[in-house]
């Protein structure tokens, strides 16, 4: 059994690149998925140290966020939606009436 | 090198470059589809730290719900004189300074922890019985709390998507 | 105890192979005398009449946000399930309360009509 670092150095390394994704891509439904890769690899900690401490309890946790990742996502691609019937855009720079 | 070291590496292999190929795609439909090798990837992981529950757990909400609503935001966003399904990036390289000291910091804080582990192989069986039993015992509050999440997110979308 | 997957991934590897090889042997032995009818895009024996990259209704939106979240409600009912005899009444009322909450929202789909394709 490999030693539970190789995977939070996996996790680090997905929600890092979930990180980037966030902070350079502009689209909006794009940032969405980057955020699902961030959810994912917090999940991932969840169970290793579920499976590493012998208690169920991380996977309980991973249950409740995967419940919360799809509410999210059904409002969050609700008010994408919503955004691209009033402006016709999904990209985040042109979407900026709240700015004054 | 054992064979569950080998299927770990796989996996590993898997999750990472379907996870680069979903950020730096420039369409956005091959950004979608990667994401799906990702979620599996993420679910061998899974099946290799014994949750078995969770892995199918992860391709019935993951792959099969939220990945079908990316493609269908996907398909419901795309201006439909410009064909082309694509999305550009911006503001590099203050993110890759910003990245690199984020994924510098966690990996010393990772590597340089003695994490508390279980001694010997770990071997947590049954874990969906457990689940059930801690889901209405235990964690009652949360599980009822998600149902009105969830009755939330159904009034909220439907309110919101519906054409007016 | 991976052991157990022996099967998972033998049917893997079988659907793969039969896969790649039924989709790749017509390809290889078929004979090949293309048209353009034959290699204009299949729409149920119809000629096609317009693009197929139109953006399509948001009401397929609204069915794929309800599956995804009577999904999550069938994924927590099936750990309770496991455990139903065990946790007796008690954990059936819970499970009730839950369903119930759920129900209250698909009540308002119907009632706002969110779900007729007119």
């Amino acid at each position: 059994m490999l030693s539970i670092n190789y995977y939070l150095i996996l996790s680090a390394v997905l929600f890092t690149i979930g990180v980037v994704g966030v902070l350079t891509r502009r689209n909006a439904i794009l940032i969405f998925m980057c955020i699902e890769l961030m959810l994912n690899s917090v999940n991932l900690t969840l169970v290793a140290f579920s499976a590493y401490l012998g208690n169920v309890e991380g996977q309980v946790l991973v249950f409740f966020v995967m419940a919360v990742a799809a509410a999210e996502a059904a409002v969050g691609l609700a008010i994408v939606l919503a955004l691209f019937r009033n402006h016709v855009t999904v990209n985040l720079d042109e979407i900026n009436i709240l700015k004054w | 090198m054992e064979l569950t070291d080998i299927i770990f590496y796989i996996f590993a292999l898997v999750t990472i470059g379907s996870a680069m190929i979903v950020v730096f795609s420039r369409n956005l439909v091959y950004s979608a589809f990667s994401l799906m090798f990702t979620f599996l990837g993420v679910a061998g992981l899974y099946v290799l730290l014994l949750a078995d529950f969770l892995a199918v757990t992860q391709l019935m909400i993951y792959v099969g719900g939220i990945l079908v609503l990316m493609i269908f935001g996907v398909m419901l966003t795309h201006r439909v004189v410009n064909v082309e399904i694509s999305s550009g990036a911006m503001r590099v390289i203050p993110a890759t300074i910003v990245v690199g000291v984020f994924l510098g910091t966690l990996l010393l804080v990772l590597t340089r922890t003695k994490w508390m582990v279980m001694e010997g192989s770990p071997d947590v069986i049954g874990t969906t019985s457990m689940i059930g039993t801690a889901l209405v015992t235990d964690y009652l509050l949360p599980f009822e709390v998600s149902g009105v999440v969830l009755l939330v997110a159904i009034v909220a979308a439907a309110f919101m998507a519906r054409k007016r | 105890m991976l052991l157990e997957y022996l099967p998972l991934v033998l049917v893997l590897a079988v659907s793969l192979i039969f896969g790649i090889v039924a989709t790749n042997a017509s390809w290889l032995f078929g004979p090949r005398r293309p048209d353009p009818e034959k290699l204009s895009t299949y729409e149920s024996g119809m000629t096609p009449v317009r693009t197929a990259r139109q953006r399509f209704s948001v009401r397929f939106y609204m069915v794929a946000m309800l599956f995804i979240v009577f999904d999550i409600e069938v994924v927590f009912m099936y750990p309770w399930a496991v455990r139903f005899k065990d946790l007796g009444w008690f954990g059936f009322w819970e499970m009730l309360v839950f369903v119930g909450i759920l129900m209250v929202g698909y009540g308002y789909i119907v009632k706002k009509g969110a779900l007729e394709w007119d």
